[in-house]
């Protein structure tokens, strides 16, 4: 579902921080092409004129800034914003106090595709006929859901931030460029978010963000864990834990952090400080944090998915795959159920309050390698041990949307909030991106490639800030990468620069709208429909009380007729004449029903109708 | 007065004893008792005879039987009058008549007349009637008052928000000028302002009404209004009843009214213009001629064939007289000349021959067509229709005949067109060739067989059927001007490409849902370089590479829908071309790649891994289904035992198959096992009642569906849908709702102590008059 955007909080916290004002990928850019597009028209994002020159120039001296990091000009859109209204501005005069005339009468237009983002009524099932009193109230609901959505798509207006991205000229292949380019060309405050961690005593490292993209933690599998403001390098902890670490994971806030360790799952504060040992939760190998509901996802190496509520402690499913040992678990952002791989080719999908996966699909004939979901929950991208990086729409089909075959099999992978993808593939980072938001991205291209000092052991993007960071044998890794993260947060829900107050008052807002775990489904929006099968029960067990239907058809009875007309033996012929029209429509519907079962009997079931179809016989 | 006596006398019987009894039955009857002059001998025989008849009617039901008398005497009891044996009824009147009638008592006679036909009151209605009655009245008035209500009460029901208490909205604005009147700038901040206003020739004072326009506001009042609004309605309820009334008498049958009224009539004209002559004899004369003239008028229309004077005496005459006869018959025909109708002569026969001449022509393009679908191939069909076409269209300029060259810049524009058409014809011909040749490359795709063929064809033929009557209708019309044979070939060549259109993009669908699996099968062939060939390219390429595919396409047609797994696992995708390779593998030549792979297939030869899902599916599927129950019992019907096999049949029998549930959503998905288990939990968080106005659960569901919580929606937007549906003021009294809140109604009828009026005991004078009206 579709949030409704509130930057406006965003920018007041920016002003007590004037220097975390930066945080905006795109303002990089901004500054960037600040002096080269000066005098320029805003118009189409300029093409770099003598590409080869450029790079060796570059090579040689490293003083020639680049102009192939451009954005998207907000000019274009806002002079369309403002030709809308003057070309709806109507010839009548309309008079006021003074004469004046107003340029641009009534209401702002609404953009209607925006408007339509924010309409949730599902209209495509036809409703059985309605009495006029509900039909009074479905009206009334529509009213309001055109409203609001045109209140929705308004403040669509204050999302100001517009992502980045990188554009290679004249058919230049932006996997060339090198982190070390984009860090030259970007500003001094993005370009501190590149950076490596050189921590090769404690081998090969997990890492997790915070949901907020401010707080960074990671554990080595020697037992080193961490966890610091990333943005200001300010180090939070820093303990070893004498014992293998195979996951790390933020809970709810930056303050609680969960490690699965060798044996248990333990948690720590931001200090270090070990806060529970939780000893029904051994021997995990991944983490994952579901942050509307509170629940702490473990999956051990027993083969059970576990899930523990953190607001209250309380386990609260304990599932068991029976597939074996688990060790690649995803999320699905979208409707928070638990993808799992398995090491026979399929992924499974899990929610606390069934039993069995609610839907096991087969992917790969190899072992699963990784998984994961994108932002909207329409793409899942599972590499296996055949090599292949397969992305699949979740969208009821399960069906792979495209497919490429790795050199080596991607070990890693992790969408973007933009829904970029990367892979981590041996010691190379592997990032594609798809055309506009939320688009499948074409496996063709690389968008980016890096290489690190050892093996990926663990990626994820940083939420609202254009940063891949990979965790490696040989430490950490700070990747820029332009266009990844969403530009305009929520200063409520997630508010990277909140000070210590606002993070204690937002935890008492989310944990009082703390979403059950029974909630979890295949569909989200499963709580606004109506529960169909209890109803029925309830309406038959009724009946079955009360002896009779009380909601049935009331039998035809025909109105006394005056002047004589009104006859015993008129009225029984005008009963019987509806009770046989009546009839007459049950057979011929059934006869219709016969027909159709005939038909589809005739055609092979199951097969998917296609144009063809009509020709055969 | 019998009857009285009867009952004394029985009564008289029961009490006294048998013996007595006897006696006293000639004792009523009053024997003269001057019988002693009689002989005594007599006496006894005659007792004799009365105890036999005492006996013997004793058996008989009646026993009491009134004597006869059977000889005169002299003294007549008044007691004992009967009329038995004169078969009259006698009647009370007669016995007061004296032997003369009087007139003195013809008067009393009269009130006993009157006495006896005068109806008998009617029983007063109890209580409870009355009360009944009463309340029933009430209700009625009651209900009237209340309705009055409904609107209100609906509006309030379906108001977002209610105020309480109630509070009559100020409806009076206050003018502009009335509030400037009293301002006056007095501070140096509001001179400022004012100097700025009047520099802008900004109007101070209310510019907006100008005099004119408030007069008109003023000129009529809510009163007055109201009033006249009154007064138009009755005026249009009095006519509206005047002319039920006419309609009315209009419909009645009877002769004689319709006389009377016409007789009515003449006689008020008659006296109107006996007053007329009396006032304005000048004017009275114009009417009477007038009058006269309408009378000649009609004369001489001959409207009246025998209904005159003189025709029916002429008619009458007519059996005698062959002159009259003749007269009347002259009479009728010139009646009939005069009425006969004028024909007029339409026009529109023209144009129905012209459509007639249309009707071949497209009934020939229609049989064209058919002989071409008889051909083999649909696909051919739509070719060699479109030739024969184009060929007459070329010939088209040497068919025109000679009167439709004025026409001629028309039908150039229309050649023009044509021509375009036909290079779009080509076109799409080409893309339906390249189509055609698609699908009978693809392996697994169902191609025309000869069936199909002819489905195909005929389908198309009843398009075209359809197609061309519409046209018919549509272009009737432009037809009837231009009856050319070309104007028609244009148009079919229209119909044609539209249909064409429509095919074509039927066709573009499955294409695109090929290219997935065309991809796929590409990547089976190793075709990792031309990866950035184009994809027509490549269609064509591997059209080139297998034309011998076609032969044994149509055997698969099932198959070909469901994706196949083992093809769908197996199937490699092209490699990613990166920049940047693993160190690890950098260094591999093609061949260790190949080994690599070789390595892994070896690998996981073991575990086939489709297969373990397969049976994982299906024994899903297995376990989700419905059980059957089986009611078979050892020995039914059969001999049991150990090592008895039970018939198949019988076994069949006793089966009782399980209804098949709802098809499984993952019926289609050959990867995905979806589970079927329900979500109990979640279940519990729905919905389970329909709440009270809807009827169904889509209906419930839509009113639903939009969230109102505030992440989702902007602040006032989240404001609006949670605002609270009825608002009170701490601290106040609500009060019932009035006349006066609402505003529309008037007060005094709708005041609800009307009502309690009504319902309360009525007063005796009430009383009385009610009893009076439901009586009568």
């Amino acid at each position: 579902m579709e949030t409704v955007p509130r930057p406006g909080r965003g920018p007041q916290s920016k002003k007590n921080k004037p220097q975390a004002k930066r945080k905006k990928p795109r303002r990089y850019w901004e500054e960037e092409t600040a002096p080269t597009a000066a005098g320029a028209s805003p118009g189409p994002p300029r093409k770099r004129k003598n590409l080869e020159l450029g790079r060796h120039r570059q090579k040689n001296s490293h003083s020639s800034k680049k102009s192939w990091l451009s954005k998207k000009s907000q000019f274009p859109r806002k002079s369309q914003e403002q030709k809308q209204p003057g070309g709806e501005k109507k010839p009548g005069p309309q008079r006021s106090l003074s004469g004046f005339q107003d340029p641009f009468p009534g209401p702002a237009p609404v953009p209607e595709e925006v408007a339509r983002k924010f309409c949730r009524i599902d209209r495509s099932k036809e409703l059985p006929h309605s009495l006029p009193k509900t039909r009074s109230k479905l009206e009334v609901a529509e009213r309001v859901e055109e409203e609001i959505s045109a209140k929705a798509a308004r403040s669509e207006l204050l999302l100001a931030e517009e992502p980045g991205f990188l554009e290679g000229e004249d058919g230049e292949d932006t996997a060339t460029i090198r982190q070390a380019d984009i860090v030259e060309a970007v500003d001094i405050a993005s370009a501190a978010k590149h950076f490596d961690l050189n921590l090769r005593q404690f081998g090969p490292y997990r890492l997790n963000y915070s949901r907020t993209g401010r707080h960074l933690a990671f554990g080595g599998r020697r037992g080193h864990v961490a966890a610091l403001d990333w943005v200001t390098k300010k180090l939070m902890c820093e303990i070893n834990v004498m014992e293998a670490v195979r996951d790390i994971r933020f809970l709810h806030s930056e303050a609680l952090l969960a490690v699965a360790q060798n044996r248990w799952l333990r948690i720590y504060d931001n200090q270090g400080i070990e806060l529970h040992c939780i000893r029904r939760c051994d021997r995990v190998t991944r983490l994952e944090f579901l942050p509307f509901h509170f629940l702490l996802a473990t999956a051990s190496e027993t083969g059970f998915l576990t899930y523990l509520d953190v607001s209250v402690g309380k386990i609260v499913a304990a599932l068991n795959a029976r597939a074996g040992r688990l060790n690649v678990m995803a999320q699905n952002p979208y409707n928070a159920v638990i993808h799992l791989g398995h090491s026979n080719g399929t992924v499974s999908l899990w929610s606390p309050s069934v039993q069995e996966p609610l839907v096991k699909i087969l992917c790969h004939r190899g072992g699963l390698q990784a998984v994961a979901v994108d932002s909207t929950g329409t793409y899942m991208a599972t590499s296996g041990l055949d090599h292949q990086l397969k992305i699949f729409d979740l969208r009821g089909t399960f069906r792979p949307l495209s497919a490429r075959t790795l050199p080596q099999g991607a070990g890693h992978l992790a969408f973007s909030q933009r829904g970029l993808l990367a892979a981590g593939m041996g010691d190379v980072v592997n990032i594609w991106v798809g055309r506009g938001k939320a688009s499948l991205p074409p496996l063709e291209q690389p968008y980016l490639t890096h290489r690190l000092a050892g093996p990926v052991h663990s990626l994820q993007f940083c939420p609202f800030e254009d940063v891949l960071g990979v965790g490696h044998s040989g430490g950490i890794t700070s990747m820029l990468v332009p266009g990844a993260a969403e530009p305009n947060f929520d200063g409520l829900e997630s508010n990277p620069y909140r000070s210590r107050k606002q993070r204690q008052e937002w935890e008492v807002k989310a944990l009082l709208e703390k979403v059950p775990a029974e909630l979890i489904c295949l569909n989200p929006r499963a709580l606004a429909e109506v529960d169909v099968i209890s109803l029925e029960q309830r309406k038959k067990e009724r009946t079955e009380r009360l002896g009779f239907d009380p909601e049935a058809k009331v039998p035809f009875q025909p109105k006394p007729k005056r002047k004589g007309r009104g006859s015993t033996a008129s009225l029984v012929k005008r009963k019987k004449k509806v009770l046989d029209q009546e009839h007459r429509d049950k057979v011929r519907q059934s006869l219709e029903q016969q027909q159709q079962q005939q038909q589809q009997q005739a055609k092979p079931a199951g097969v998917r109708l296609s144009a063809l179809d009509r020709f055969v016989r | 007065m019998q009857a009285t006596k009867m009952n004394v006398t029985q009564a008289m019987q029961d009490l006294l004893p048998l013996n007595q009894q006897e006696e006293l039955v000639d004792l009523p009857n009053n024997y003269p008792l001057s019988a002693s002059e009689d002989e005594r001998d007599s006496d006894g025989e005659r007792k004799h005879q009365k105890l036999l008849e005492a006996i013997v009617s004793l058996d008989e039901k009646n026993r009491w039987k009134l004597a006869e008398r059977t000889e005169a005497c002299l003294k007549i009891s008044e007691l004992n009058v009967s009329a038995e044996g004169s078969g009259e009824k006698l009647v009370l009147s007669d016995l007061l008549k004296p032997g003369r009638t009087s007139s003195s008592l013809a008067a009393m006679k009269k009130q006993l007349n009157r006495v006896k036909f005068r109806k008998t009151l009617v029983l007063p209605f109890n209580k409870k009637e009355i009360e009944q009655i009463y309340r029933e009245v009430a209700f009625n008035k009651a209900s009237q008052t209340l309705s009055k209500w409904d609107p209100i009460v609906l509006k309030n029901r379906q108001a977002e928000q209610l105020l309480f208490p109630l509070e009559k909205e100020q409806s009076a604005f206050v003018h502009n000028e009335l509030v400037f009147s009293g301002c006056k700038a007095r501070t140096p901040l509001e001179q400022e302002v004012f100097n700025l206003l009047h520099k802008n020739k900004q109007p101070v004072t209310d510019p907006l009404l100008d005099p004119m326009e408030k007069a008109s506001f003023k000129a009529m009042s809510l009163e007055e209004a109201k009033m006249h609004r009154a007064e138009l309605q009755r005026a249009r309820a009095l006519q509206s009843y005047y002319e039920a009334k006419a309609q009315r008498e209009k419909k009645i049958k009877s002769k004689k009214f319709h006389r009377f009224v016409k007789k009515k009539k003449a006689n008020k004209t008659l006296k109107d213009f006996d007053q007329l002559c009396k006032v304005n004899p000048t004017v009275a004369l114009d009417e009477l001629e007038k009058t006269e003239k309408t009378r000649m008028m009609e004369r001489m229309s001959l409207k009246h064939q025998n209904s005159g004077k003189w025709v029916r005496s002429k008619i009458n005459m007519a059996r005698y007289d062959l002159e009259a006869r003749q007269a009347v018959q002259k009479q009728l025909a010139k009646n009939k000349e005069l009425t006969e109708k004028l024909q007029v002569i339409s026009e529109s026969e023209d144009e129905e021959r012209g459509a007639k001449e249309e009707d071949p022509l497209v009934l020939d393009l229609v049989n064209e067509i058919q002989m071409c679908a008889d051909g083999p191939n649909p696909w051919m069909l739509r070719n060699c229709n479109s030739n024969t076409k184009k060929d007459e269209i070329q010939t088209f300029p040497v068919q025109v005949p000679e009167p439709v060259v004025q026409k001629f810049s028309k039908s150039e524009e229309d050649e023009r067109s044509a021509a375009e058409e036909e290079n779009f014809l080509e076109e799409f011909e080409e893309r339906q060739s390249f189509g055609k040749r698609f699908q009978l490359n693809q392996e697994t795709k169902p191609v025309g067989s000869q069936e199909t063929k002819d489905s195909s064809s005929q389908d198309i033929l009843y398009k075209l059927r359809a197609l061309n009557q519409k046209f018919n209708k549509e272009n009737h019309y432009s037809r009837k001007q231009t009856v050319s044979q070309a104007g028609t070939i244009l148009q079919g060549q229209r119909e044609e490409s539209a249909l064409e259109e429509e095919e074509f993009l039927l066709l573009q669908r499955p294409e695109r849902i090929q290219i997935l699996e065309e991809l796929e099968d590409l990547g089976k062939e190793g075709y990792f370089q031309n990866k950035e060939l184009p994809r027509p390219l490549l269609k064509w390429e591997q059209m080139k590479r297998n034309p011998n595919n076609q032969t044994d396409a149509p055997k698969e047609q099932k198959k070909e829908q469901m994706i196949d797994l083992q093809n769908f696992l197996t199937t490699k995708s092209p490699s990613v071309k990166s920049l940047a390779f693993p160190t690890a593998i950098e260094e591999l030549e093609d061949e260790e790649e190949r080994n690599l792979k070789q390595m892994i297939k070896e690998a996981f030869a073991g575990d086939d891994v489709i297969r373990d899902f397969l049976k994982e599916k299906k024994e899903a599927v297995e376990a989700n289904k419905p059980n059957d129950v089986d009611l078979k019992l050892p020995g039914w019907g059969k001999w049991g035992g150990v090592g008895l096999k039970l018939n198949a049949k019988k076994g069949h029998r006793f089966l009782i198959k399980a209804p098949e549930g709802p098809p499984r959503k993952d019926k289609n998905l050959p990867n995905v096992i979806i589970s079927e288990k329900r979500n109990i939990c979640a279940a519990a968080h729905q919905v389970q009642v329909l709440p009270y106005p809807f009827t169904h659960y889509q209906q419930f569901e839509r009113t639903i569906q939009t969230p109102i919580g505030s992440s989702w929606n902007t602040q006032r937007a989240f404001q609006k849908l949670t605002t609270p549906k009825i608002v009170t003021k701490p601290g106040h009294i609500i009060k019932p709702i009035k006349a006066e809140d609402v505003g529309c109604l008037s007060s005094s009828r709708l005041d609800l102590s009307v009502i309690q009026s009504i319902t309360a005991q009525p007063t005796g004078n009430h009383k009385k008059q009610l009893k009076k009206t439901f009586v009568d």
